[in-house]
């Protein structure tokens, strides 16, 4: 029989004590796996923005629009790659809780978005088709979309009923590349916009211009806003990663929210062990001190609540971090797919998780060897529990 | 035959808040080696204190304490625990066993800080175990013995590292009177047979009888 065999037998000691102390720290770690996973799936869409891609919209809001003109004027700085315009078109597919961003786009910007994967044949078939879109892999197989169907979105900032047929189906290159984009011809909006509502034609909302160097980028952003100064459509460009950024901080407060909340379950995590492994250290005040008359030394008796704090930890952190997979999972397939681009759990959350639950382990039997430690044997004896 | 536990002038005091409770006062004593010592007073009279001193579980306020060879007043916390483990077997009034583990592994505890491999241990332990009548209840836990049985197991754990001195504090006084004799008559076959030099604390005037010497302590004093 050695120690290790002792640390199990006294974690199993008090079975319903230790599985609901288990259980415990197994809901914290999925519960700040999950945050943990929200807050970096945040940052990473962040993460996913090109170094070589600016965006340039109205000064004001990216909700004015920019001419159409502003195109070819920008392509004209040097050090700009190639430039395409893009409009927000939002609608409704079927019902409103439907959502992913739809948006109308120049015919290069799959260019401009190499790790939007599509297949040549689909691309070709999608600039010959004047409706045609062309769908994220998530949500084709949310939706069930296949080439050739008909998408039908009702339009509010474009008001009508708009038809679309399936062209193609791209896939994210990269697990953190937003799959769940509709994307369709300008063209194909502008037509309509300029027949129905003449002066919302030939305007979009944003540019996403693309840069010969990223070192360039501060230099290119200043030429392509000084050349549009005191113009009716001043502009303001950006780095792509400051623009998605910007988007990001007004949800800094819910951000900030779920990181003191996954740190908060951590400290919860470690006050439910730590209140395991104090009371479980006061009943066996009196097996210490006759662990000690038969002369286990202090690195024992460390060793024996150490470890068994930690074999708890470990094996709650463990089902914690094992369930956190298809609980994220499915937390992915209740979510609405737009509402995060991509979903899935970062190494550095398992990381995190698989730490906390270790360092939780060892915080919590601090106290407990302490007592344990500095409790005489004869006192140890008297004790009453 | 030479004294195996000397104990020269030794007091001891518990501190309570800031009042000093004195329980030994200038105690001198000397133990034979193979001696069956038995300490008996009153509650209070300070046998369990000096039994403690013996063994090395709690240190003398001021004095002299050779035993088995070592002066232990002067070992560090971590000597002591050595020294425990190779020279002193320790039984309890209330058997201390550990209640997870079998007969079996209560008895391995001590060995478990030796160098003995897995089969030597085994071999010691089942010995014991044979020595002390429970060669058939090796597996059995704490809780599925009786407490006579249960005493019996605190003694094979207390000489499965063959110590040379043996301390008893009320070994019987948590049993019947069967169970007790039978307790007793294992000390006294421990004494004769394996030469153990015995000290135990007890009220019982049925375990003295088994005693070579017996001392009466009173207020801290032997009288």
């Amino acid at each position: 029989m050695k120690i290790l065999k002792l640390i199990f037998k006294n974690a199993l000691r008090h079975k319903l004590r230790t599985t609901l102390t288990i259980v415990g720290i197994s809901i914290a770690v999925i519960a700040y796996g999950l945050l943990r996973t929200v807050v970096t799936i945040w940052d990473s869409s962040v993460d996913a923005a090109g170094a070589d891609r600016l965006i340039t919209r109205q000064a004001v809001s990216f909700i004015f629009p920019l001419p159409v003109a502003y195109k070819s004027k920008i392509e004209s700085i040097p050090g700009v790659k190639s430039v395409c315009g893009a409009v927000w078109f939002g609608g409704t597919y079927k019902d409103k809780s439907n959502f992913f961003a739809r948006m109308a786009i120049d015919d290069n910007y799959f260019e401009l978005y190499p790790e939007f994967m599509i297949s040549q044949n689909e691309f070709d078939k999608y600039k010959k088709e004047r409706n045609g879109c062309i769908v994220g892999k998530s949500i084709a197989e949310q939706y069930k979309f296949k080439i050739g169907d008909i998408i039908v979105l009702d339009g509010d900032i474009f008001p009508g009923r708009w038809e679309f047929t399936v062209s193609g189906i791209y896939k994210p290159r990269n697990k953190n590349t937003d799959a769940t984009q509709m994307l369709f011809h300008y063209e194909y909006l502008n037509e309509r916009i300029k027949q129905e509502t003449a002066v919302r034609g030939d305007q979009v909302f944003w540019y996403i211009v693309k840069v010969d160097d990223p070192k360039n980028s501060a230099q290119i952003s200043e030429q392509i806003d000084a050349m549009f100064k005191n113009s009716t459509a001043e502009t303001k460009s950006e780095t792509e990663k400051a623009f998605t950024q910007s988007f990001v901080a007004a949800s800094g407060a819910i951000i900030t929210a779920m990181n003191f909340m996954s740190y908060a379950i951590i400290g919860i995590i470690m006050l439910v062990l730590a209140n395991t492994m104090i009371m479980a250290a006061r009943e066996r005040t009196r097996e210490y001190a006759v662990f000690k008359t038969l002369g286990f030394s202090a690195y024992h008796l460390t060793s024996l609540i150490l470890g068994e704090s930690m074999l708890i930890s470990c094996i709650g952190g463990g089902i914690g971090i094992g369930l956190l997979y298809p609980i994220v999972s499915g937390f992915e397939h209740v979510m609405p797919k737009g509402f995060f681009p991509f979903f899935f759990i970062e190494p550095v959350t398992v990381i995190l998780a698989a730490s906390s639950a270790l360092l939780i382990g060892v915080l919590a039997a601090i106290f407990p060897i302490q007592r344990a430690l500095h409790t005489k044997i004869v006192d140890g004896f008297r004790f009453v529990g | 035959m030479s004294a195996i536990i000397q104990v020269k002038n030794v007091s001891k005091s518990y501190w309570r808040n800031s009042l000093e409770i004195p329980v030994l006062h200038d105690l001198t004593l000397d133990v034979t080696e193979g001696e069956f010592l038995v300490l008996m007073g009153p509650s209070g009279s300070g046998k369990t204190t000096l039994l403690n001193l013996i063994a090395g579980i709690d240190r003398p306020s001021k004095g002299e304490l050779n035993v088995a060879g070592t002066d232990i007043a002067k070992l560090n916390e971590s000597g002591l625990a050595k020294w425990r483990s190779a020279s002193v077997g320790f039984v309890f009034q209330f058997y201390n066993l550990i209640p997870v583990l079998t007969a079996f592994e209560n008895v391995e505890l001590p060995l478990l800080l030796t160098k003995l491999s897995k089969s030597e241990r085994k071999k010691h332990v089942e010995n014991v175990l044979n020595i002390v009548g429970l060669g058939d209840r090796i597996y059995h836990y704490p809780k599925q013995l009786s407490g006579g049985q249960e005493q019996r197991v605190a003694i094979a754990r207390a000489i499965v590292t063959d110590p040379v001195i043996l301390v008893a504090d009320e070994p019987t006084g948590d049993l019947d009177k069967t169970s007790a004799q039978e307790i007793l008559t294992l000390m006294e076959r421990l004494n004769k047979e394996f030469k153990k030099t015995i000290v135990m604390v007890t009220h019982d005037p049925h375990a003295a009888e088994k005693a070579t010497r017996l001392l009466h302590l009173e207020k801290g004093d032997l009288v």
